[in-house]
């Protein structure tokens, strides 16, 4: 059976987000003959563009209207629908905030189960995801006679490079009734000079070890010498010392950079789980027994309000 | 205005998950079992919407073995109005959850859906999406905020980019994310009312529900372990090691 898939490129003003070129890398593990991108967007030129330079892809595919100017699941879900009906196996969304809404909705209106969180893929409809919070893998068959609707774990596939050019880009014309039910107000992003959390190369995260929110300047400050997002635990979210865009964690977000420095974090298991791809884990912690020393690369007991300066003057 | 509640039975999070020697699941047995968090959360914001008037009925809805009635008499003794135990020996999966609450919503009629984001159990985040988009209605998933008005509802949405908010006509499907509330604890007098309170029980088999599109669960296995790696004394040599390793 000719296998094609189709990926939902996911954007945020005019820029293709990072968690596309994951996807790429997933699909391309299926071998499959096509990999297609699909930008719905109200000006998809930009983002088109930037998915048309990734490795492996055949075509892109755009879809403008003013009505997909933000990512609403009820507005999108009806175009993707459509959109697979030509002739793909596969239709593709990463794991984060947007391709978890807008994905079941899809799968639903195509009559099929979803695949969430897909980590490895051992054929073309056999698939490996996380349950329980990371602590049990699970082998998973979709049905072997209908489209598979799955999201990447983003966390666990590197992005896709660039290719020596660039796959053409057609606009796409859908027959989908779009909703008027769903409205978008706002979007409230966190500023932030810091690299995004979700795809830096190198994190820096405090707990509650910090014991403020004034504290948490150290943090800052290490992650600003490094070139680091900074993440915090839940604990730390909770007890109000930092926003709640910066948990990293099962509930918060998942997470897999070269480099991340732990710091006043005890390592709660739904913590653990949203770092365990990372490259290379620091634990900075008083407490020799602290459960992020047994994930930890390398591990400094000490006073992290001495430590951590150190550090951050050390390099 | 009646919300309709999904209220899920899940191991507990506080056990540490065991997957079988066999790889044919995880340990369930005398394991404890709990209300999913997320579906507590579902619970409790529909009792505040009660509670200021919005709401006059709180119907909580499971589908589970027949064993669940402990469950859903703890959903009653928090406040629910009564409940609807749809009864199957079986897990089910989110299509089939969602295609399970599209009957139970064509009999109750309620104005607002509101289910947890996920099970902790099976981590899907799914049923919610996918029953808005069987009864072709409104989603608001991950919510945070919660604000109804008339015959609308505003949510707030924690998102990936920070917190978005869309105005969704109802009736819609809202999933709760952590900080939209914190439920209340159950006091004792509340355990004793709830005895009175109504469960009906209904076969899942009986609902005439579609079949088809489900994904099969081959296989379970343990997490790969990443191994205890060495500490450091000082700054210094944890300096040495990560320039070594290139990241500084």
């Amino acid at each position: 059976m000719m296998s094609k898939i189709l990926i939902i490129a996911e954007h945020l003003n005019g820029q293709l987000n990072t968690s596309t070129a994951r996807c790429v890398t997933c699909a391309r593990e299926l071998k499959p003959d096509a990999i297609d991108v699909l930008v719905l967007a109200d000006a998809p030129d930009a983002v088109a563009a930037e998915a048309a330079k990734l490795d492996g892809i055949s075509k892109v595919l755009t879809v403008a209207r003013a009505e997909n100017a933000h990512a609403l699941a009820a507005v999108l879900a009806p175009q993707i629908a459509a959109a697979t009906k030509n002739g793909y196996s596969h239709v593709l969304f990463p794991s984060t905030t947007f391709g978890k809404d807008v994905a079941p909705r899809v799968a639903a209106l195509l009559g099929v189960g979803q695949v969430s969180d897909i980590m490895s893929v051992s054929g073309s409809h056999t698939f490996m995801r996380p349950i329980y919070a990371g602590n049990a893998i699970v082998t998973v068959e979709a049905p072997a006679d209908a489209i598979v609707v799955g999201t990447v774990r983003t966390a666990s596939w590197p992005t896709v490079g660039d290719g020596s050019s660039a796959a053409p880009i057609e606009a796409l014309s859908l027959d989908a009734a779009i909703p008027s039910h769903t409205r978008f107000v706002e979007l409230k992003q966190a500023s932030s000079e810091r690299p995004d959390l979700q795809s830096a190369a190198k994190v820096v995260s405090g707990g509650r070890g910090l014991g403020s929110k004034e504290n948490f300047d150290i943090i800052y400050k290490l992650a600003d010498k490094l070139h680091a997002a900074a993440g915090a635990s839940r604990a730390a979210v909770d007890a109000g010392y930092c926003p709640n865009d910066m948990q990293v964690g099962q509930t918060g977000k998942i997470i897999a950079p070269e480099l991340y420095i732990a710091i006043g974090i005890s390592g709660a298991i739904q913590h653990l789980t949203g770092i365990k791809d990372a490259g290379t884990i620091v634990a900075i912690n008083k407490d020799a027994d602290a459960p992020i020393f047994e994930v930890a690369d390398i591990g400094l007991v000490g006073d992290l309000f001495k430590l951590v300066p150190e550090l951050e003057s050390t390099i | 205005m009646k919300i309709l509640v999904g209220y899920k039975r899940v191991v507990d999070f506080n056990v540490r998950i065991q997957v079988k020697p066999d790889g044919t699941g995880v340990v369930t047995d005398g394991v404890k079992l709990s209300p999913n968090p997320f579906d507590d959360i579902a619970l409790e914001e529909a009792l505040r919407l009660r509670e200021k008037g919005i709401a006059e009925e709180v119907v909580i809805a499971t589908i589970a073995p027949a064993d669940a009635q402990a469950h859903l008499r703890n959903g009653l003794a928090m406040g629910g109005n009564r409940a609807i135990h749809v009864v199957t020996p079986d897990p089910v999966q989110p299509l089939a959850a969602a295609r399970t609450f599209l009957k139970l919503i064509e009999k109750e009629q309620p104005g607002l859906v509101i289910l947890g984001k996920q099970a902790i159990d099976d981590d899907c985040n799914q049923t919610g999406q996918m029953l808005a988009a069987l009864w072709d209605r409104p989603q608001a998933t991950f919510a945070s905020k919660l604000d109804i008005s008339g015959e609308k509802a505003t949510v707030t949405r924690e998102v990936d980019a920070g917190l978005e908010t869309i105005e969704v006509d109802l009736p819609a499907v809202v999933t709760t994310d952590l900080r939209l509330n914190e439920p209340r604890f159950i006091k004792l007098p509340d355990i004793m009312k709830a005895k009175s309170k109504k469960i009906d029980t209904i076969e899942l088999s009986s609902l005439g529900i579609e079949h088809g599109g489900e994904i099969r669960t081959t296989h379970y296995a343990p997490p790969p372990k990443r191994s205890r790696g060495v500490m450091v004394k000082d700054v210094a040599e944890l300096v040495g090691m990560l320039k070594q390793k290139g990241l500084v």
